[in-house]
């Protein structure tokens, strides 16, 4: 049988959908939204550097990571469950989902389909986030060497290779959330319950890392070593916190999403 | 069967959430004894006895650990660290000090002939069980370890008595005098300034102790031995030490008896530490070289001021170190001559790194340099009274995240010197000096020094230690000074810049009351620090027991997954292909389909459409139409039962499905793409190429004009429904299946589907129509399937089911009177009249139809309309009717007159 469901006709099923224009929209805004503040409040006598904010105005590559860092936990897990929570019961929804299964769409390759265009979208939106933001921190602050804490300086050469892995960490760890998404939205057929769950568990998880008490059963929280890519940015970079979150994201994820295909190759197409 | 996936999700997090494979052993369970040892009694004649713990786990002869505590506790603060060493095959004995927890007499500080003395009663009564092993008789085969005041004790014990075999010293002092009186001043024999802060918390909590006894020790002494405390105290109130106190603290340091350490030795010492620095464990350590011994020295970033950033780490070494020089097990992993931990980064998150190296350098080896200039006028104030005073140590919280910076260099009492930035970057380990040109206005200076890290406008120290400084000058000549800075390990980043700050007065110490002017100068514009290079260590730490359950969990889950897809794939391989079929577009065979609630829906549906057809599915709501057409379209998974189409067996995602088109339950698009786009689109997703679509022919079907370029969520439900007519006819399918395909169209439309589908079955395919418009499935449907709770009513041809020569059905123009109906039937030939309603009758006779109506008129009724033909209408609410009543199989038995349900319904009457 001829390949079904092909990528290229997937990508063409979600490309003109309102939500990924405002998604796309978004990223472009969230770095304009930044420069557009730190001029409002730039009279504002800056005391010691404690934090990543105050270094954010240094320059483009200070600003790139202080844009990650921001967007880094709750918008780029947004992006993630919308693009990969979203795709199969926003189809279940209007009623397209049983036309593909009957052309039939074997269960297996639709879900791989929409997996794999959701996953390209969500690489796409953080790739985009970070050069944009290159770009904008360039031309409003200059295109500086890093400086961090502790008198760190990192000229291009050194930051270019640590940004490559610091947005690959990241689109990694974000991928959890989506097949999160990915997992509630092939169980529920409700897009609202696929992306509203994962947020919930973000956030829950996030209000669950605070708590001492829970000493390092924390480090099983998704989202847990969500900074971890943070440590890059240093004169000897330290890969551990990195090497931990990918191990962990890769469990969750993989464990998702072999759920998601399991429920759906099973289950009866009743939408 | 969905509570699957749940259960292996879970699974698979509990997994991972198991994180560490429990250390090697643990198979015996730890025994504890407790007892109380007698030891030398306290000078004024009370008894003594220790309060002694012994761990043991496993029989059989052992080596024995001594495992000593810090002040102010008890023999309990070890107790995790003996369960663990007795878990790993050693023999614990802990033991309180004397003057702590449970244990009798009074604090004497380590002194040779008390705390010394008993624990070599220890070791003796370690020599008087069988379950210790002996080197010779009365020689045990002991190791001691313990921190702080057990370190000390440790090394002592281990200098006095020859029976121990190695010791294990940790964040310890090497001279108690010079730890207590420090003098970072190079070369300089006076006592420095008291460390105030310290000797204030040791009494606090010795008198607290004290008072919790029965009966309480009066304060302030606590605890104390008196002579120490009375000397300590004195020392207090001056600041300065008498020569009494000093030779007894130096009485009461290992530097007395390191001499006759002849055993291996592991010196771990602390980097955030302001009682005991670095300086002290090289002192010993460099002492123990001088003759020979056999020494191991570990630079922790913990101490006395917190924990370490890996605090498992250390407690491994001791252990490592135990295994290789107490028990000789050559395979234990080495501890490194020399091993120091680098500072971890701003901000950073994990533990720090480690370097080694194969020899102990001391502290000032290597020659590295920063160039320094003066930020200001080299002036400073000693306040008067001391007050107020630098804050620089204490409060460092993690990695001199929160700065004191204000606090330490307060204005006019404080002098700083910035270096450069640093050009090439380098590591500092050991001690840097700088070398100061001091005129003051007083006969003593008193100064600390520290190093700062400077950035953007303030300054942070990575490491909160301070040089304390006090020298004997000459009022108003300048005195150079060398000092040393506290040892420790930092990083000199590129670019970076450094900042020693020099104050007059240390809130953590005894500072002079005396106000003077000082003026500091650098002596040489330059920073001198030592550097050691080293290796990374590599004791495969980097594989901690997190990847590790990490890694055993993914496997697990790459596991479940693999048998998923495993069960997929041996699902999708054996079925059965039935060649007897392969001329039948679609047959239904015995499904049956319950709903999780238990309601049956579908119940052993047989049906078949042959080529050229049109099959209408009729049925009440609730009679299971649409749950067997979702079967038949892989849609559900029937409980039983069987679907094929041409003779191949009809699943989720079957390849046959390509010679389906369907519309079920309503159409379904994609709002914001046009109606050709949609068509476009569900067209390429079955992957075959654009020109066989006929795509002409479905859109003339659907007739939606220009409409057909605008997006679907401005259509109308009847512009929807043709487009979804239309979509199901992509591709000239062999079977076509349409749910309700009238819903939402216009009489013209509807009467404009009727052709279509006529002509779409002559061409020798199949169309199945459910539908609810019984006049519409009379006059386009050339079979029909009646179902009814599940089941299948009847099936048959709609010419046979309707059309029936035995029957005419007359409509009069005046009602029908009784007597009319009566002389009826008693016309030879007709066997049944029934008035329909006023005005309609059906006769059944054998006489042909015009006789009928001859006889109709004879009998005086008034015809104005004759048909042969009845409606469905009729005949299926009969059916229905009937069937719910008997709830009997409508093929069953025929009765006494040999008709089945079937025959009888063919003279239904209507209600």
């Amino acid at each position: 049988m001829t390949r079904t469901l092909a990528w290229r006709h997937e990508l063409r099923r979600q490309w003109g959908r309102t939500r990924t224009w405002w998604l796309g929209a978004l990223v472009l805004a969230i770095p304009l939204v930044f420069v557009a503040a730190f001029a409002i409040g730039r009279n504002q006598v800056r005391g010691q550097a404690t934090s990543f904010i105050d270094l954010a105005t240094l320059g483009s590559a200070n600003f790139t990571v202080f844009t990650l860092l921001m967007t880094g936990d709750l918008l780029l897990g947004i992006i993630a469950a919308m693009f990969l929570g979203d795709t199969v019961p926003s189809e279940a929804s209007a009623g397209s989902l049983r036309y593909l299964l009957t052309v039939p769409v074997p269960r297996a390759r639709l879900l791989t389909s929409k997996l794999v265009v959701g996953v390209a979208l969500t690489a796409a939106a953080i790739i985009l986030l970070t050069t944009w933001s290159v770009l904008v921190g360039g031309v409003a602050y200059g295109f500086t060497a890093y400086q961090g804490f502790g008198g760190v300086v990192l000229d291009w050469p050194a930051i270019v290779p640590r940004l490559v892995l610091a947005v690959g960490y990241l689109f990694v760890t974000v991928l959890q959330v989506g097949a999160l998404a990915f997992f509630l939205g092939v169980r529920t057929d409700a897009p609202l319950a696929a992306v509203g769950g994962a947020m919930l568990v973000v956030i829950v998880s996030a209000i669950l890392d605070n708590l001492d008490a829970l000493g390092d059963l924390r480090h099983a929280l998704p989202l847990h070593y969500s900074r971890a890519w943070l440590d890059l940015f240093q004169t000897q970079p330290d890969i551990g916190g990195v090497v931990h979150g990918t191990l962990w994201t890769i469990l969750y994820t993989i464990a998702l999403l072999g759920a998601g295909y399991w429920h759906f190759l099973r289950k009866d197409a009743v939408s | 069967m969905h509570r699957l996936p749940s259960v292996l999700l879970l699974a698979a997090i509990l997994l991972a959430l198991v994180p560490a494979p429990t250390r090697a052993g643990a198979a015996e369970p730890v025994q504890v004894t407790t007892q109380r040892v007698p030891v030398r009694a306290e000078p004024d004649g009370t008894p003594v006895d220790l309060d002694v713990a012994v761990y043991k786990a496993g029989n059989g002869q052992q080596p024995a650990v001594l495992l000593g505590h810090g002040f102010g506790g008890s023999r309990t603060d070890v107790d995790t660290q003996a369960r663990d060493l007795a878990e790993h095959g050693y023999l614990v004995l802990t033991w309180t000090a004397r003057g702590f927890g449970d244990s009798g007499g009074r604090i004497h500080l380590d002194a040779p002939d008390y705390e010394v003395a008993d624990a070599r009663a220890l070791v003796d009564l370690l020599a008087t069980r069988d379950d210790v092993a002996l080197d010779a008789p009365d020689d045990p085969h002991v190791g001691v370890v313990g921190g702080s005041y057990g370190g000390a004790l440790a090394l002592m014990l281990a200098g006095t008595d020859p029976r121990i075999d190695t010791v294990a010293a940790l964040i310890t002092w090497n001279d108690l005098d010079q730890a207590l009186f420090p003098q970072a001043a190079v070369d300089i024999a006076e006592a420095g300034p008291l460390k105030q802060q310290w000797i204030s918390r040791f009494f606090s909590a010795s008198v607290q102790q004290g008072l919790d006894r029965d009966p309480p020790a009066p304060a302030p002494c606590g605890r104390f031995d008196p002579t120490v405390c009375r000397e300590l105290l004195a020392a207090a109130q001056t600041g300065r030490p008498s020569a009494n106190l000093r030779t007894m603290l130096r009485s009461h340091s290992p530097t007395s008896v390191l001499a006759g350490l002849q055993v291996p030795t592991l010196l771990v010492q602390g980097m955030r530490d302001t009682l005991f620095g670095l300086d002290q464990a090289d002192k010993t350590a460099r002492a123990l070289l001088d003759h020979g011994t056999e020494v191991a020295v570990r630079w922790t970033d913990g101490g006395h001021d917190g924990p370490a950033s890996d605090p498992d780490a250390d407690t491994d070494a001791v252990r490592d170190w135990l295994d290789r020089h107490l028990r000789g097990d050559l395979g234990a992993a080495s501890v490194p001559a020399f091993s120091w931990a680098l500072p971890v980064p701003f901000g950073g998150t994990g533990p720090a790194q480690w370097r080694q190296a194969n020899s102990y350098p001391g502290l000032h080896s290597g020659a590295g340099s920063l160039s320094l200039h003066s930020d200001g006028p080299g002036t400073m104030l000693a306040p008067p009274g001391g007050q107020p005073a630098s804050i620089t140590s204490g409060i460092s919280g993690t990695t001199g995240q929160i700065s004191s910076y204000p606090l330490a260099a307060l204005p006019g009492q404080s002098i700083a010197f910035t270096s450069d930035p640093v050009g090439a970057a380098a590591t500092v380990v050991g001690a840097p000096q700088v070398r100061l040109l001091v005129t003051s206005t007083a006969d003593e200076v008193t100064l600390f020094v520290t190093l700062w890290q400077v950035n953007d406008t303030s300054a942070s120290q990575p490491r909160a230690l301070v040089a304390p400084v006090r020298v004997a000058v000459t009022p108003g000549r300048a005195t150079p000074v060398a000092v040393e800075l506290p040892a420790a390990t930092w990083q000199l980043d590129k670019a970076s810049t450094w900042r020693v700050l020099v104050t007059s007065t240390d809130s953590a110490f005894a500072n002079s009351t005396v106000a003077r002017a000082d003026q500091i100068q650098l002596a040489d514009p330059v920073l001198t620090f030592p550097t050691v290079e080293g290796t990374a260590v590599t004791k495969g730490d980097s594989i901690d027991t997190e990847t590790i359950g990490l890694l055993v969990a993914l496997i697990a889950v790459l596991l479940a997954v693999a048998v998923l897809v495993a069960t997929a794939l041996r699902r999708r391989a054996g079925r059965p292909v039935r060649t007897d079929l392969a001329e039948v577009p679609l047959q239904v065979e015995n499904l049956t389909k319950s709903y999780p609630d238990g309601h049956r829906a579908v119940d052993g549906v047989s049906w078949q459409a042959a080529r050229g057809q049109v099959v209408g599915l009729l049925g009440p709501n609730g009679a299971g139409k649409t749950t067997t057409l979702r079967m038949v379209l892989g849609l559900i998974r029937p409980d039983d039962g069987h679907v094929w189409v041409r003779g191949r067996p009809v699943v989720p995602g079957a390849p046959v499905l390509q010679q389906v088109g369907a519309l079920v339950e309503g159409p379904g698009f994609l709002p914001h793409l046009s109606g050709r786009a949609n068509l476009r689109a569900w067209w390429a997703a079955t992957g075959r190429p654009e020109s066989e679509s006929a795509m002409d022919e479905a859109l003339a079907v659907a007739a939606l004009g220009d409409a057909v370029d605008r997006p679907v969520k401005s259509y109308s439900q009847g512009m929807r429904q043709r487009l979804g007519i239309a979509q199901a006819m992509l591709g000239q399918p062999d079977v076509l299946i349409l749910d309700e395909p009238t819903n939402g169209l216009d009489p013209p439309q509807i009467a404009a589907m009727r052709p279509i589908l006529r002509a779409y079955a002559e061409t020798g395919r199949t169309v199945v129509v459910s539908s609810h418009l019984l006049a519409e499935v009379e006059q386009t449907c050339t079979h029909v399937v009646v179902m009814d709770g599940g089941r299948v009513i009847t099936t048959g041809a709609v010419a046979d089911l309707l059309d029936g020569e035995a029957i005419t059905v007359i409509s009069l123009a005046t009602p029908v009177t009784d007597a009319a109906l009566t002389a009826l039937r008693t016309v030879d030939g007709i066997t049944d009249v029934t008035a329909e309603e006023d005005t309609r009758i059906a006769v059944t006779a054998e006489m042909s139809r015009p006789d009928v109506v001859a006889a109709a008129v004879t009998a005086g009724m008034a015809v104005s309309e004759v048909t042969g033909r009845r409606h469905l209408e009729d005949l299926f609410l009969a059916m229905i009717a009937e069937s719910g009543v008997h709830d009997a199989d409508p093929s069953g038995p025929a009765d006494a007159g040999g008709q089945t349900l079937a025959d009888r319904l063919r003279k239904v009457r209507p209600r």
